[in-house]
């Protein structure tokens, strides 16, 4: 009783699940969030990215490949509607993270005016955590020479 | 920051010492040094007067269009001349402390 709709189910179920379309998304944003906490802090791979570049391709290549089962062989794999999606938003997430690397992070003002070496450091008094107040002297003395560091702030 | 923390102890065998500057306030600086474990003073130049001197003011690229400092470091000798400046052109790329170290030590010969 009710034979053909079970068929049905079952041709339904027949479809696989197009798994290189969510491994390759699944690559490209893992790509995107594990530069800041792992990428950045290991010297070689923070100037050029390339690990994460090479898993950009990686996840393109595994969405390549799951475009053209679904595409294909629409009756074996799911994905015609996950996998344009999928795709357009890895696309922009790498577009993302290229642009943030090769065009936003370098937009620093030049700094002409900071003095160069062989000129007097200005001088300056400012509170530490403690709210005590210290004046660069403070900091040279007792020792051969102090390195300031400037920082954004995390604000 | 994390890799001066990490690199101190060798700028102090040497008589170096490391200061962190910013316009953040000494709670908000703080409560970084607390978290991320930093030893060596950080300063608060919470109207860039400072940061302005050293002609590294990134203006309105903080939060609410606040004026910071763009990253960048300074070696002062014990005379108070400056003997090594690094400006990076990429927020990304900080002075690694290993090579900073090294440039200095050429520097002042020691």
């Amino acid at each position: 009783m009710d034979g053909e709709s079970v068929t049905t189910y079952n041709g339904f179920l027949k479809r696989r699940w197009n798994i290189s379309l969510w491994a390759g998304f699944a690559i490209v944003v893992l790509s995107l969030i594990s530069y800041i906490p792992v990428f950045a802090l290991l010297p070689i791979t923070r100037d050029v990215p390339w690990v994460n570049y090479l898993l950009f391709v990686l996840g393109g290549v595994l969405l390549a490949i799951g475009l053209k089962r679904a595409y294909r062989e629409p009756d074996r794999y799911r994905g015609k509607i996950s996998g344009p999606i999928l795709s357009v938003l890895s696309l922009l997430i790498a577009g993302f993270f290229v642009l943030g690397i090769l065009v936003l992070t370098k937009q620093l003002p030049a700094s002409s005016g900071a003095p160069h070496v062989g000129q007097p450091a200005p001088q300056f008094t400012l509170a530490n955590i403690d709210g005590k107040q210290i004046a660069l002297a403070d900091l040279l003395k007792g020792h051969q020479g102090v390195i300031l560091i400037f920082y954004r702030g995390y604000w | 920051m994390r890799g001066f923390e990490k690199h101190l102890n060798e700028f102090h065998q040497h008589g170096i010492e490391v200061a962190a500057i910013s316009v953040d306030s000494p709670q908000e600086s703080n409560h970084l040094c607390q978290s991320r474990g930093y030893t060596y003073p950080f300063l608060s130049d919470p109207n860039a007067e400072v940061i302005r001197r050293y002609g590294i003011l990134h203006p309105k690229a903080g939060e609410n269009g606040r004026d910071i400092a763009r990253p960048a470091e300074f070696f002062v000798d014990s005379a108070g001349v400056i003997r090594w400046v690094n400006l990076t052109d990429d927020l990304r790329i900080r002075a690694r402390p290993e090579a900073a170290l090294d440039v200095i030590l050429r520097q002042i010969g020691g």
